[in-house]
């Protein structure tokens, strides 16, 4: 069993390393820093730290009038408010001019398990990847969270970060390099491939391990840079599988899926499959577990669809 | 206290401005005339005396920006910049065409001069604070001047935004209010009409300084007086007249993006010379 720790205290202290490497560092928070664990940096740098209140809008906005003055804000809110409710102003203010802002949506996907439809944001990576020049991440643990957040502070353009609330397995390797863009091959097999992120990446692990001892070598590829994804390294991961499935912890419409689809599609390649959300809202449960095995977020579930496409 | 001749001066090239209004629309191209005419003094007075801003190095870290929150008035922006050198005269008739650098709203990617991406209304003072707070922060001596349209207000970001300027105690942003009383489709009595705004911007914390939108001297005196207020931000609420100098245009929603025919041209043209020879003729400054 990997060890877990927890997702948004990691990027909180990535945060701060990063504050403390580099001056220009700012951070905006819309009242939630507590859960996002921005609080890290307003209180190791108070100075640099400017809590926006409830308004996701005029804190998108004035973002990227730091950045224009020369900043590098990181803004945060839940996802569903940092992507959807500051859509406009991400699009007209930062994207537009390509500013270098970085927007931090926490409790993403449905890892805030009890609160229900209007807070869970399933759709965050889908609206994020449409927007030009934007840069989508969704790092699978603390240790890529904390090498993200420090690979920022050269990457050039708007970014969004996926962050999960919850505990989460440590998977990455202690001796892996990083860089944005990068596809890591986190498994070896060579019947099959499932291409994941975030969390579904150590359920993918879980169901490749399974299949294994059914005779079925599943490599498994960890996805964390949504956009720009890297086209070749996709094509390149695929060769002489003979099936193909996404996994995450998303709707299934314009996320990891849609984006491994549009690199292959001038390619021969293997049948593909989705695993992820269903063109739905989320809902209130008790527990993450439970969420994730309503919405058939499972190693189980990402075993069956790779079984049913399969050739016997 | 300022020269009678510099405000005259500022009045000539507020005047030259309109004319460069009339050349950019030309005749069959839709533009912005009404909200673009009825900043030409106050543009004036920032570009071309008030701002710390030198044409021949626009990249300067300690020059003041000029946010346009209403971005479609950005041809009176244009219009500045032009006379200042910093965009080619011939971009003027290339306005809003593939061939040319001015887009139909503020875009800084293509256009130099252009401080930010606006023209999505209610987002310029909010950007406008993000620098502000940027400045305080590095002790730079830059100030910002955020212009918004009374029909933009109904827009809730820029009431955020005035909460947080408050909240912060920024005093080198200065939010200038261009009360033309129309917009797009009709006065803004008619379509959202938002009284009291002396005692709302009061209420949220700002200085407010009531002015005549296109009286230099007193354009000039407000942002003097803002530079002295302190530990919170100003908002200068200029009345105005939507097409100012276009007989056609004055108060009228039509020319909020209207096209100019042949005879509107000639028209325009018209009013602009018998306003540059009441300017030749009055004696300035009283």
């Amino acid at each position: 069993m990997a060890q877990h720790q927890n997702m948004r205290e990691a990027y909180g202290l990535a945060l701060v390393a990063l504050g403390k490497k580099n001056r220009d560092v700012v951070v905006l928070e819309a009242d939630l820093g507590k859960s996002t664990r921005s609080v890290l940096f307003k209180e190791a740098f108070p100075d640099r730290f400017f809590e926006m209140g409830i308004a996701e809008q005029n804190m998108t906005s004035t973002a990227a009038g730091l950045a224009l003055a020369g900043k590098m804000p990181f803004c945060h809110s839940f996802a569903v408010f940092a992507s959807g409710r500051a859509y406009d102003q991400l699009r007209n203010s930062i994207c537009i001019p390509n500013l270098k802002v970085r927007v931090c949506g926490s409790s993403s996907g449905l890892s805030d398990f009890g609160d229900g439809k209007t807070h869970q944001c399933v759709e965050d990576m889908t609206i994020m990847r449409a927007l030009p020049n934007m840069t989508v991440l969704c790092p699978m643990d603390s240790e890529e969270t904390a090498r993200m957040v420090a690979a920022l502070e050269d990457w050039d353009g708007p970014a969004y970060i996926r962050i999960n609330r919850n505990d989460l397995p440590l998977l990455y390797p202690e001796k892996g390099t990083y860089r944005i863009g990068q596809v890591t091959r986190m498994r070896e097999g060579k019947d099959a491939v499932v291409f994941a992120c975030g969390i579904m990446v150590s359920l993918a692990l879980e169901a490749a391990e399974h299949l294994a001892s059914q005779g079925v070598a599943v490599r498994v590829v960890n996805v964390s840079t949504i956009k720009p994804l890297d086209q070749a390294a996709i094509i390149g991961e695929t060769a002489g599988m003979k099936a193909i499935v996404t996994a995450e912890e998303h709707t299934v419409i314009g996320g990891l899926g849609s984006a491994v689809v549009e690199a292959l599609r001038a390619v021969a390649h293997a049948p593909v499959e989705f695993v992820g959300i269903r063109d739905q809202f989320g809902i209130s449960a008790l527990n993450y577990p439970e969420i994730m095995v309503h919405f058939e977020l499972t190693a189980a579930k990402i075993e069956q669809t790779l079984k049913a496409i399969l050739p016997r | 206290m300022t020269s009678p001749k510099t405000i005259r001066q500022l009045e000539k090239t507020a005047l030259q401005l309109r004319f460069d209004l009339l050349e950019m629309i030309g005749v069959g191209k839709a533009g912005h005339l009404g909200g673009s005419s009825s900043l030409a003094e106050i543009v004036a007075a920032l570009y071309f005396h008030k701002m710390r801003f030198d044409p021949r190095n626009v990249k300067d870290p300690n020059r003041d920006r000029f946010i346009l929150s209403k971005g479609h008035a950005v041809l009176i922006q244009y219009a500045a910049l032009t006379e200042l050198g910093v965009i080619p005269r011939e971009e003027l008739k290339k306005v809003k065409t593939l061939k040319g650098v001015l887009q139909g709203h503020p875009d800084m990617a293509v256009t130099p001069g252009i401080e930010a991406v606006t023209g999505s209304l209610g987002q310029g003072l909010s950007i406008g604070l993000g620098m502000a707070l940027a400045f305080r922060l590095d002790g730079r001596p830059s100030r910002v001047f955020a212009v918004m349209g009374d029909g933009e207000l109904s827009e809730g970001q820029l009431w955020e935004a005035a909460m947080a300027a408050a909240q912060f105690k920024v005093d080198n942003l200065v939010g200038i209010l261009d009360r033309n009383r129309v917009q797009a489709t009709g006065p803004t009595k008619e379509i959202f009409d938002i009284p009291n705004l002396a005692e709302k911007w009061t209420a949220f914390g700002w200085q407010v300084i009531a002015i005549d939108g296109h009286d230099v001297k007193q354009i000039l005196e407000a942002l003097d007086a803002a530079e002295t207020i302190k530990g919170k931000p100003t908002i200068i609420i200029a009345d105005t007249v939507k097409g100012k100098d276009f007989s056609f245009a004055e108060h009228n929603a039509a020319f909020h993006n209207g096209i100019l025919t042949e005879d509107l041209l000639r028209q325009g043209l018209a009013d602009l010379e018998r306003r540059r020879d009441a300017l030749a003729h009055n004696p300035a400054g009283d």
